[in-house]
């Protein structure tokens, strides 16, 4: 229904953490509708980004559009789901209060949650399958029922925007599956999804489209387009000898340094594929 | 200067620095409330040694209150390990707990004797010469000036011995584990340190003031230098002008002795806060607002290399719509401009800008980095 | 006295009812307030800001020459703001870290304050008595003007955490979100911190700038432990403060030589204690003995399932195993005897000679569950 506006237009956005520049001059045009990973290595910006978009972090210069408009005017029609890390899972909580969190933004000051907002959080949580823990404390849940808590927190939201920060960091295969069926549900629901990503290899089985970072744009587009081992190479420098450290710390961190050796050849596979495609 | 004036700040400069040694090593492993707790819980111990010994100076006094000490870093740490409350919680649990026990100790049973709370907090700086230490009738001058001198030699004993473990434990727990030098060892014996250190002060000082004589003068000299050995010297000395200002101003005001010292350290720092010559607050404003002009420079010169050769080049590059692309105020924009043209980052023809040479390798090695 | 005449007196006698009114307050309000503080790993800001009020204290007594608690709390409400704000300031421009900064405010404020009060206790007039009880506390002087201005400010501070109840929560467990959302963090930050201000400020005259910081941590602590949800964990922080101000206040004003602040941080700390070992599911003893339960269980299945790798090698299902072979089988982990005689009375076990072992078909069943249980897990 979107279909050919632009959900997001960055224009000449630059962001500096003190003196120190993290994103230099981006532009960014994402089309309604996509399903758009951000990558590039470590401290490449990509966090940066998307907390600079979302009015987070204080930018330098530059403007940001979503779907024409600056982001406080469309506050409403955007989701977040920070990084998982980012919060104390020993909050005394519940799983269905997190999620009740995203209505938090439709329904102003003071008011409290009421009915209709557990009623959503009930459905968002039967999305991700995490129903039967909804009235689980939420220490009690593993990494992967962690995410899709946070996930059910950004349906409920019921943004046109959704902006991810690594939503597979740390999940098992099942959530991982689950993850990319939501992701791909809301793309054909007509959202526009974007999503902080590590894991390069997956890249072109689960969007359509990308935004090569390293502190500058490299390149943005379509995945068979813009995801060519030229581009990657410019993403990931000189340093593509260590790309599978960059793209997966979680297997870099693993106890078994054996894992990072044959992981880096396989890293590198994917940057070769779209070439073929293309040939 | 009649002779006890000078005694009170000889030993308030030595209690300043005794303290301050052990402390640089509190501020840099990030532990510097360990100091509060300790300070606060080794009242119990000498409240139940005097209790004991009946003699507010007597060595094993010195010694089973150093101990409460470090049994309390113990406390806190098996508090913590039982995860069932973070760190600073587990502190805040651990010595008010233990200092409260001593405080109702002292009310109810020794209020009449050497010990009150007042003394506690404030400690008796000012009574300090009154306690002569005597060898065989020849009066060698203040006993406190001894006691505090001999936790003074043992605190640079420590450190001389030990400092490249000190070191090391401090600034990579984890290499010192590995290299075989016991961090925990290290940890421990910091720790007894400072307790022995708070102990001996407490009787001058009182347990809170301790605090800002272990905290203050370290962290002032962290916020000028870099350097290890520099700021175990800077310490030093920022505890001495702290003891000696401090005195004068109690004077000046009649007023505790010990609360001006604390005061005065905490002047101190606050004038390296501000005026720090790379860090203070002032050095850094000026810092921020150079490079916010070097920063926009850069930002422009790598706005141009980005749209160098791309279609819409001519309308990002003209000069009037400047401030348009960089979203930045007009008149910022032209001294911006000015500036980046004197310093030959661009040129600009005929109402166009464009990059020079130099320029674009400033603005490809700032994308670098 | 016995608790009869006790209670008696709480309800009749003017001055013990001052009192437990006044401690409950305190009690409540830094019990619900100091919540977020732990939650929100400020534990220790607490310490701060009550050692920082004293110099706000004595300086407010200094320039208006009044004691009404309103003025004496304004000042110290003003020095806890100023302490809270400086322990930003030094964080965000320095790299002098979180506790060198609030140990430097806790005590240099605090030894200002000192200053302060010798200060004015040498000045000639005599109107400045009583400014040290705000040290260690001392319920007994609590007027009833003094609880009638900390009930005031009291319900206020805890009317304003209700009204924002969704804020605070949004602000306390994903602050960033929060913002995301549009509300203004920076902002909620600043009210809740005020609020824990006045939390600490109401309690000073009745424990004292030493020890308040203990009011604001250990109720939430012993709160944390006995339930999962915020609304509880406030409540029950709160009634645990109540309680502890209570008790330490009403044991402190009928003894003689007690200081009020060291009994009622007693009083909390015994709490604490009850709640860290007895509470259900966190607590250490529940822990401790689950952990029992657990590691004998581990011991039944072991030998179950060593029985049964002994049975399936073996043509004879029947044939028994000696005691000897299962404790060489489960090296170790040790009490097999034990565990068999616990098998024994489960049924899942036969002896079918002397020293020789053998499943039941029960114990088959439930041997076939476990390994398909672990086949599945692997």
């Amino acid at each position: 229904m979107n279909n050919g506006k632009k959900a997001i237009e960055v224009t000449d956005l630059t962001v500096a953490y003190r003196d120190k520049p993290v994103l230099w001059d981006v532009d960014l045009d994402v089309p309604a509708g996509v399903l758009m990973a951000i990558v590039g290595p470590n401290g490449a910006g990509k966090t940066t980004l998307i907390k600079a978009i979302l009015g987070l972090i204080r930018a330098a210069a530059g403007q940001v559009l979503i779907y024409g408009q600056p982001y406080l005017e469309q506050r409403r029609v955007v989701g977040y789901v920070p990084q998982r890390e980012s919060v104390d899972w020993d909050f005394p909580t519940s799983v269905l209060d997190v999620v009740m969190m995203g209505r938090y933004g439709s329904l102003g000051w003071i008011r409290r949650p009421g009915r209709q907002e557990q009623t959503l959080a009930l459905e968002a949580l039967d999305k991700v399958g995490m129903r039967p823990f909804a009235e689980r404390q939420i220490s009690q849940l593993s990494g992967g029922q962690q995410q899709r808590v946070f996930l059910a927190r950004a349906l409920v939201q019921e943004a046109q925007v959704y902006f991810m920060d690594e939503p597979f960091q740390g999940v098992d295969a099942t959530t991982e599956r689950a993850i990319v069926r939501l992701l791909q549900d809301l793309r054909a629901a007509g959202k526009t999804v974007v999503v902080v990503h590590h894991d390069l290899q997956t890249v072109p089985e689960y969007f359509d489209w990308v935004t090569l970072l390293n502190v500058r744009r490299i390149a943005s587009g379509p995945v068979d387009e813009v995801f060519t081992e030229q581009n990657l190479r410019l993403a990931y420098g000189g340093r593509v000898a260590f790309l599978s450290r960059d793209s997966r710390p979680d297997i870099g961190r693993s106890a078994d340094p054996a894992a990072v050796g044959p992981m880096a050849r396989h890293d590198l596979e994917p940057s070769a594929a779209p070439q073929e495609s293309s040939e | 200067m009649s002779l006890p004036q000078i005694e009170i700040q000889l030993i308030a400069a030595v209690v300043a620095v005794a303290c301050a040694l052990p402390g640089v090593f509190l501020v840099l492993r990030r532990m510097a409330l360990m100091s509060d707790a300790i300070s606060h819980a080794i009242l119990l111990g000498i409240v139940l040694a005097f209790f004991i010994t009946r003699d507010i100076s007597s060595p094993f006094l010195v010694v089973a209150a150093t101990m409460t000490g470090v049994v309390t870093v113990g406390l806190v740490e098996l508090l913590n390990r039982t995860r069932l409350v973070r760190e600073d919680a587990a502190i805040g649990l651990v010595f008010p707990a233990l200092f409260s026990i001593g405080v109702i100790l002292i009310s109810r049973f020794a209020a009449n004797v050497h010990l009150d709370t007042d003394a506690v907090l404030l400690g008796e700086l000012a009574f300090a010469p009154f306690t002569r230490f005597v060898v065989l009738g020849y009066d060698l001058g203040p006993r406190a000036l001894y006691m505090m001198g001999g936790i003074l030699l043992l605190n640079i004993l420590f450190i001389l011995l030990f400092y490249k473990e000190l070191k090391l434990a401090t600034f990579d727990t984890g290499l010192a584990a590995a290299l075989g030098f016991w961090p925990g060892l290290i940890h421990y014996g910091l720790m007894t340190l400072v307790s022995v250190t708070a102990v001996g002060a407490f009787d001058a000082v009182g347990s809170i003031l301790v605090v800002a004589l272990m905290i203050g003068p370290p962290a002032t000299a962290y916020m000028l230098t870099d350097r290890l050995p520099r700021m175990i010297g800077l310490s030093g000395l920022v505890g001495v002008a702290s003891a000696i200002s401090g005195y004068w101003l109690a004077r000046a005001l009649d007023a505790s002795i010990a609360g001006s010292m604390a005061t005065m350290a905490g002047v101190l720092f606050g004038l390296a806060f501000l005026l720090a010559p790379e860090r203070g607050l002032m050095a850094l404003a000026r810092r921020r607002a150079r490079q916010r002009w070097e920063f926009a420079q850069t930002m422009l010169a790598i706005h141009l290399f980005n749209h160098e050769g791309l279609p819409a080049t001519d309308k990002e590059f003209r000069i009037e719509h400047m401030h348009e692309h960089m979203r930045w105020e007009p008149a910022f924009t032209t001294q911006v401009v000015r500036q980046a043209e004197r310093r030959g980052i661009v040129l600009s023809r005929d109402g166009y800008l464009s990059l020079t040479e130099s320029g674009r390798q400033s603005a490809q090695q700032a994308i670098l980095n | 006295m016995n608790l009869l005449e006790l209670l008696s007196n709480l309800f009749l006698d003017y001055t013990l009812r001052t009192v437990a009114l006044g401690s409950a307050t305190l009690g409540i309000v830094s019990g619900a307030l100091g919540t977020y503080a732990v939650l929100r790993k400020q534990s220790l800001l607490g310490d701060a800001i009550s050692h920082a009020a004293l110099p706000g204290i004595a300086l407010a007594f200094l320039l208006t020459g009044s004691k009404a608690p309103l003025v004496l709390m304004l000042g110290a409400v003003a020095a806890g703001w100023v302490g809270t704000l400086l322990v930003m300031s030094i964080l965000n421009t320095s790299r002098v870290k979180d506790d060198s900064a609030l140990g430097l405010v806790l005590s240099v404020f605090f030894g200002f304050g000192l200053v302060l009060l010798t200060f004015i206790q040498r000045r000639p007039d005599a109107t400045q008595a009583g400014l040290d009880k705000f040290l260690f506390g001392q319920a007994a002087a609590l007027l009833e003007r003094d609880v009638v201005t900390m009930a005031g400010l009291g319900t206020l501070a805890l009317l304003t955490m209700l009204l924002f109840w969704k804020e605070f929560k949004l602000l306390s467990f994903d602050p960033e979100f929060g913002a995301s959302l549009g509300y203004p963090i920076r902002l909620l930050d600043v009210l809740l911190t005020t609020l824990l201000v006045i939390a600490i400020v109401l309690g000073l005259q009745t424990v004292g700038v030493v020890l308040m910081s203990a009011m604001v941590v250990a109720p939430a602590a012993a709160a944390r432990q006995w339930t999962d949800r915020l609304g509880l964990m406030v409540g029950l922080s709160a009634f645990f403060g109540a309680l502890a101000g209570v008790s330490g206040a009403v044991i402190s004003s009928t003894t003689t030589r007690l200081p009020t602040g060291p009994t009622i941080v007693l009083c909390i700390s015994a709490i604490v204690l009850i709640s860290l070992s007895g509470a259900p599911n966190r607590g250490l003893i529940w822990r401790w003995v689950r952990q029992r339960r657990n590691r004998r269980w581990l011991r039944v299945e072991a030998v179950l399932r060593d029985l049964y790798l002994l049975a399936s090698q073996h043509a004879d299902r029947d044939h028994g195993h000696s005691v000897a072979a299962l404790r060489t089988m489960s090296y170790g982990r040790g009490g097999v005897a034990h565990t068999l005689g616990k098998l024994l009375r489960q049924g899942w076990v036969q002896q079918v000679g002397p020293d020789e072992w053998a499943l039941t078909p029960a114990g088959m069943n439930e041997a076939e569950r476990l390994v398909a249980k672990q086949e599945e897990a692997s």
